[in-house]
């Protein structure tokens, strides 16, 4: 073959690779619109509920998913990122709570139409309501809320005298552990885990990581050195001190305290409600006893102090909408499709997220999927938000470096080179 | 007994066209070679150069990307941040300990398995070299949590293989500690990388004539000896660049700290502190201040070796 018809041959393949190429955009003009939702990994949920308000639009519009990474400091980092370049292609947000501040004071959710708000916070659990709204405004869509129980083996309880059908107080369940030599769970690790335990310790105790709060980091006051921040650290020393923890403390997520508890020495654990349907998955894998799980209980988080009742962390996803999306208007629809009781039922049989309307814990279907249903409805009532700011990272970052590890924290230095560690690196004064 | 290498030889200089004037030749010569290099010269420019340039620029402003609106020049106080913090010289500290102590042993691990790539017998050898280089062709992040699970207390084998060595026991929290967690973080980029240093001596093995090997034996000397003063001095410019990349490479470890301790107990490297700046608080400013810093003890790396060790990187090439 001589070089020029080679290269002739070369040429026509390339004018096909583009022409079929720029086929492939054309057809984008057609059909309805695609919405994207990004959405955290779950156990499919989410994808069922776009293609059911897919079809619930008609072909109005359509909803496909993109999972963002798995923790939620990944899903914020690759949001923001794309935001802060105007990406378009952002319509749907799955978005963690605590990082909402940050992205609404950005201008990167589009304004809630007022009519909506109203409708999607109708019978929404108040935490929730919470966790959507910045500067007295909703922002985003409340979807559903999470929060952590006190999760124990009904027969160790039984056995150390523990009278769950009361408040329990975490002294009564490390003596309870002490007594029947059992785990205590908890989230150890360096990592938002640590904020989440941190946060409901102090807010128990009736205190607050921020105490008065600003748009300005420099004007912001943390509560870390008052009572209730003192008391957190005792708790969270006592706890790690009661010689009832795994050996692997300081690295223990939620998954290590689930895997501890399902251990022959589990006794307690404040963990997610996933827990349970965890539990029933590995019965059902045959690494697990039937009688281990028929053991699991819950009960509302346990208090600090006797007569304050307990503030549960507080979780879950809210949907936000992209400011720089083509189809705010559809994409407000689809949301509120998104959140309705049934799709919201629907998640929590089929995923284990619990809903943030408070009618989808009396569904039957529900209740008889999740008998601890009642008591995390109680606790979403009780439930506290972590901190609410647009620095959110700089607070629980810095809390993370300060209160880790927790066998190593001392009431009476931690809360003050805490304070002025955050301090300084919200004034930009120091690394983080 | 004395080294033995090879006397240098002469380059020789081109003679061609009388002093201070260039043949037409060699005029065409040098368009052509513009026009060869020139489009990967202006690619190189264009992904390297630039993000540099607006990296150092950048880090003279106080910006963070959720609130542009508010982004002002502030000079060098970047960097006094940075460089009055504690937080900066530890994690500097972390990373000149990761980077001797992997290097080091890379270089012992890897020189043995290149005698052993460049020595095994012909039939095994394609088998051997293959297996040697699969760790390299394992992705990092891959490889960090495998050797996390492996060390992991609830996931892990090693506590329960190695309960019998004193200190390991069925309760050892590798990740619990400072210094247990840069062990394992070290052990991890051993394994992953000791195979690019291996294939780099290989290389230098192969350039070691074999009349000096021979005339050593007919001298009487041992195979000890031999390595020492044969081997070793004739492959120095290989040894020199293999040291060279992996000491680059290894002082920008990212993949396995983030994996493994996500920075905590004192981990973190300065390519972490980079991130966590940049990416986690989004203040481009102070974060690239960090990476300008990160890129400055690379160059300053890569000019100590060059300057004080002399590595010719051409003679490495064999040119």
């Amino acid at each position: 073959m001589s070089n020029r018809r080679r290269r002739g041959l070369g040429g026509g393949a390339a004018a096909l690779v583009l022409a079929s190429s720029l086929a492939a955009c054309g057809s984008d003009d057609g059909g309805p619109p695609t919405l994207t939702w990004y959405t955290n990994p779950d156990a499919g949920g989410q994808a069922e509920i776009a293609s059911r308000c897919t079809d619930a639009a008609e072909g109005r519009y359509q909803i496909e998913t993109a999972v963002l990474p798995r923790d939620a400091a990944g899903q914020r980092e690759q949001l923001i990122r794309r935001l802060a370049a105007e990406d378009s292609s952002i319509d749907i947000m799955s978005l963690d709570p605590p990082f909402i501040p940050e992205f609404a004071e950005a201008g990167f959710l589009a304004p809630v139409p007022e009519d909506l708000a109203e409708r999607v916070t109708e019978d929404v659990v108040q935490s929730a309501i919470e966790g959507s709204t910045w500067n007295d405004e909703l922002v985003a869509v409340p979807f559903w809320a999470n929060t952590q129980v006190l999760w124990y083996r009904a027969s160790v309880a039984e056995a150390a005298g523990l009278d769950m059908s009361q408040p329990v107080t975490w002294d009564q369940i490390i003596a309870a552990a002490q007594d029947q030599d059992v785990l205590i769970g908890a989230q150890g690790a360096r990592a938002e885990s640590l904020t989440v335990w941190f946060n409901a310790l102090i807010e128990s105790a009736g205190g607050h990581i921020i105490e008065e709060n600003s748009d300005d980091p420099e004007d912001i006051t943390l509560g870390l050195e008052s009572d209730a921040g003192r008391r957190a650290v005792e708790v969270m020393r006592a706890v790690a001190d009661s010689g009832q923890v795994s050996a692997a403390f300081s690295t223990e997520n939620e998954d290590a305290s689930a895997t501890g508890f399902e251990s022959e020495r589990g006794g307690f654990q404040v963990n997610y409600p996933f827990v349970y349907a965890r539990g029933l998955g590995a019965v059902e894998a045959g690494s697990l006893e039937q009688s281990v799980v028929d053991d699991y209980a819950a009960a509302v988080y346990p208090r600090v102090d006797e007569d304050t009742p307990a503030a549960p962390p507080y979780g879950g996803i809210n949907l936000g909408i992209g400011a720089f999306s083509e189809n705010v208007d559809f994409a407000y629809e689809a949301a509120e499709c998104i959140v309705s009781e049934e799709n919201q039922a629907f998640y929590f049989v089929n995923d284990g997220n619990p809903a943030s309307k408070a009618s989808v814990f009396d569904d039957p279907e529900v209740l008889e999927e999740f008998p601890q249903a009642p008591v995390i409805r109680e606790s979403l009532e009780l439930a506290a938000p972590r901190p609410q700011t647009p620095y959110y990272s700089e607070v629980s970052g810095g809390i993370q470096r300060e209160y880790h590890a927790p066998g190593s924290v001392d009431p009476d230095s931690t809360p003050q080179t805490a304070t002025e560690f955050i301090t300084a690196v919200l004034a930009g004064d120091q690394l983080l | 007994m004395t080294q033995t290498t090879l006397p240098p030889v002469e380059k020789t200089q081109p003679v061609s066209a009388p002093h201070g004037t260039i043949s037409d030749r060699s005029k065409a010569e040098r368009k052509l070679g513009w026009l060869l290099a020139g489009p990967a010269f202006f690619v190189m420019l264009a992904v390297t150069a630039y993000p540099i340039l607006q990296a150092v620029y950048e880090s003279l402003f106080s910006y963070r990307l959720t609130d542009p609106d508010n982004r002002s020049f502030n000079g060098l106080s970047n960097y006094w941040v940075i460089l009055s913090d504690s937080l900066w010289w530890t994690s500097l500290g972390v990373t000149l300990l990761i980077t001797v102590v992997t290097v080091l042993v890379e270089l012992v691990l890897g020189f043995a398995l290149a005698m052993v790539m460049a020595k095994a017998l012909k039939s095994i050898r394609p088998v051997i070299r293959a297996a040697i280089l699969i760790p390299y062709a394992v992705i990092t992040v891959v490889s960090a949590f495998a050797w996390q699970f492996a060390f992991d207390i609830n996931t892990g084998f090693v506590n329960r293989w190695f309960d019998w060595i004193p200190g390991i026991s069925a309760d050892t929290d590798w990740f619990g500690g400072q210094g247990t967690s840069l062990l394992v973080i070290c052990l991890a980029e051993i394994w992953k990388t000791t195979p690019f240093i291996s294939l780099l001596l290989l290389a230098g093995l192969a350039q070691v004539p074999e009349v000096l090997q021979e005339a050593a034996k007919v001298d009487g000397a041992t195979w000890w000896q031999r390595l020492w003063r044969v081997t070793l001095p004739n492959m120095k410019a290989a040894i020199m660049v293999a040291l060279l990349f992996r000491t680059l490479d290894a002082f920008r470890v990212f993949d396995t700290i983030f994996v493994m301790t996500n920075g905590a107990n004192n981990t973190e490297s300065v390519s972490f502190l980079a991130y966590r700046q940049t990416i986690a608080r989004l203040e481009i400013g102070l974060g690239s201040a960090v990476s300008v810093l990160l890129f400055l003890c690379v160059v300053l790396l890569a000019a100590m070796f060059i300057k004080g060790f002399k590595v010719d990187l051409a003679q490495a090439r064999g040119e």
